[in-house]
């Protein structure tokens, strides 16, 4: 498969309603990273559509849960559409599983490239994770043992997803509780060899970082230090639950200091990133969901003017 | 360890049901220790065994499967009770695991499983039933595929003996002994009612006791369809010789078979057919009901 490349397909066109001035983000960051200019958005989900139709707000972007729009008719579709009259639309999913050592869902795949060719997201991503095995699907997050087998196995579902549904794929970091007896490399370090043998991008979710390295006992800056700066394509921020004894990724708070200090680093090395702000339970307003990813822009606007930093 | 068997293993421990007070069984199916276990494949940590840190998984499993299933399945919730829908769901899920990737198809088996254990329908087994059938049609019928409405010209030859109509795929058509249409409908108005003013406590003993009127109803035919119009739900109760039309039209019989199996058999007067039918076909297409022949692709759901 030729390389995927990301200026290819860039640019969803139209114009859009953009509060952040897009003249700091001319030039693409990275091979991967050609939205530089798009901005903080948010997650569309239910309890705002009403809010959203009616008052029209000025959002940069949304992420839509590709499985909740894999459907045949109805409602969800008709809110999609309309959303994809006026704004920009990027497709993430839950339930991929590319490190399900099982083959790919044909079904899954079919149903994704009709949503592709709906939503014409210019990238779409999903977990480094596994959910599912002998064709039973747990509807979860796996953690995958960090092992060159899992990586060989991973990366090359990755290439037939993106040769199938030809956009480029960007993997997402996953929230760990656990770790394996087999695994044979750091966390990092599997998603760059993944990474680089699939030759994909990367969707950077720095509030996972932070919740396994306080679960697993490592510093966050080394992971963020380590991911291949060149194939960052777009950056998660959320809210988590502390526990006593670990920490859980609920998606249900406003972000803390530690992740938007680690965001900021990350930035550093990345430069201007598509940035997505995640709350999935106990969802506020929408005016205070929102608001709460425009505290990216600082971030964004210092990266701007401020030279790429090197890992350390 | 190869890939697929840590896999196979950890997902079999995942799947394993909760105990009553929601944490991780001691021993696995096979009999064996969970904390031998989980300590063969995960490491454990300064603060947590390995079987914790299993543990955290095999809850949200249960978790996220359980909320989906209320969601889905409200009215039947109502009609068992919290606890035996939830040891319900255990044994179903034992049974059938999920083989789809979306949760959106978790209740797919599950009349089918129903009909095959009646041990877990409880006291009101054809109640259980019925409302179980409807919300699962209500699934179907929110965001089934819709084939393009019948327009004058798909009439062109109406009097053809081979001439045939066609549903869209997500109308369902629906044989029950009780009014659950009625009973989801007032059960779904319980839980709107749940207010800051209106505890938990009380809605539950509303839903309770609008299940317990229903419950005490007498049996009787009722015959409905299940379809969306402008991206809505509705439940529209039938005659039983529109239903009767409907599955034959359905089957994709001939439009004269269709019309000679409605009636089989009715107490409708003959003098009083041509005006029910009339009606019936004025209705439907008014709704949208009659479409084009659908793709092979819009009937796989």
């Amino acid at each position: 498969m030729p390389p995927v490349d990301f200026f290819t397909v860039a640019g969803a066109g139209g114009t859009y309603p953009r509060p952040f001035s897009s003249s700091f983000f001319s030039m693409p960051a990275n091979r991967f990273n050609g939205f530089t200019e798009y901005g903080v958005g948010i997650g569309l989900r239910v309890p705002h559509y009403q809010h959203i139709l009616a008052r029209k707000p000025v959002v940069d972007w949304f992420e839509v849960i590709s499985e909740n729009y894999m459907i045949d008719g109805g409602r969800p579709l008709q809110v999609l559409d309309q959303i994809l009259d006026q704004y920009r639309v990027v497709q993430h999913g839950v339930s991929m599983y590319f490190g399900s050592a099982e083959k790919l869902n044909r079904e899954h795949l079919r149903r994704l490239k009709a949503l592709v060719k709906r939503t014409k997201t210019p990238w779409l991503s999903d977990h480094l994770c596994w959910g599912s095995v002998d064709g039973r699907y747990t509807h979860d997050l796996l953690p995958m043992p960090y092992t060159f087998e899992a990586a060989r196995i991973t990366a090359a579902k990755i290439r037939q997803v993106q040769d199938f549904v030809e956009v480029p794929v960007a993997v997402e970091n996953v929230s760990s509780y656990a770790e394996f007896h087999l695994s044979e490399m750091t966390e990092w370090e599997f998603l760059n060899e993944v990474a680089e043998q699939a030759d994909c991008g990367i969707l950077l979710d720095v509030n996972n970082i932070y919740v396994s390295s306080r679960n697993h006992n490592f510093d966050p800056y080394d992971y963020v230090n380590s991911v291949p700066a060149e194939r960052v394509a777009q950056i998660h921020i959320a809210g988590h639950s502390k526990y006593q004894k670990y920490i859980l990724d609920t998606h249900d708070h406003p972000v803390i200091d530690p992740v938007w200090k680690l965001y900021a680093r990350a930035l550093q090395r990345v430069g201007p990133t598509a940035t997505l702000l995640e709350w999935d339970d106990n969802i506020p307003s929408f005016d205070e969901v929102h608001g709460e990813a425009l505290k990216a822009n600082r971030f964004l606007t210092a990266a701007a003017a401020a030279p790429l930093a090197q890992a350390i | 360890m190869k890939l697929v068997t840590l896999q196979r293993r950890m997902a079999r421990a995942v799947m394993t049901p909760l105990t009553r007070q929601e944490r991780m069984r001691p021993r696995t199916a096979a009999g064996g220790s969970m904390r031998a276990e989980a300590a063969a494949f995960i490491k454990p940590n300064d603060r947590l065994t390995a079987f914790e840190r299993l543990e955290i998984y095999n809850r949200q499993y249960w978790f996220r499967l359980l909320s989906s299933m209320i969601e889905d399945f409200a009215g039947l919730q109502a009609v068992l009770g919290s606890e035996r829908f939830e040891r319900l769901c255990y044994a179903y899920f034992v049974d059938c695991p999920s083989r789809s990737f979306t949760l959106r198809n978790l209740g797919a088996q599950l009349t089918a499983w129903l009909q095959k254990h009646p041990r877990w329908l409880g006291t009101q087994p054809t109640l259980a039933l019925d409302m179980c059938r409807l919300e699962w049609a209500h699934i179907e019928a929110f965001d089934g595929p819709e084939a393009p409405a019948l327009a004058p010209e798909d009439l062109a030859e109406p009097g053809s003996p081979d001439f045939r109509l066609y549903l869209q795929p997500h109308l369902q058509l629906l044989s029950l002994q009780y009014p659950v249409d009625d009973l989801a409908l007032a059960i779904n108005d319980s839980a709107g009612d749940n207010s800051a003013a209106a505890s938990n406590a009380v809605g539950e003993r509303r839903k309770r006791r609008r299940v317990q009127t229903v419950a005490r109803m007498p049996p009787r035919p009722i015959f409905l369809a299940v379809y969306r119009l402008d991206n809505s739900v509705y439940y529209r109760r039938l005659q039983c010789e529109e239903y009767a039309l409907l599955r034959a039209v359905r089957r994709g019989l001939p439009l004269a078979r269709c019309l000679a199996s409605a009636f089989r058999g009715s107490a409708m007067p003959p003098e009083d057919r041509p005006a029910a039918i009339e009606e019936w076909f004025h209705t439907l297409s008014r709704l949208g009901l009659f479409c084009r022949q659908p793709e092979e692709s819009d009937l796989r759901s």
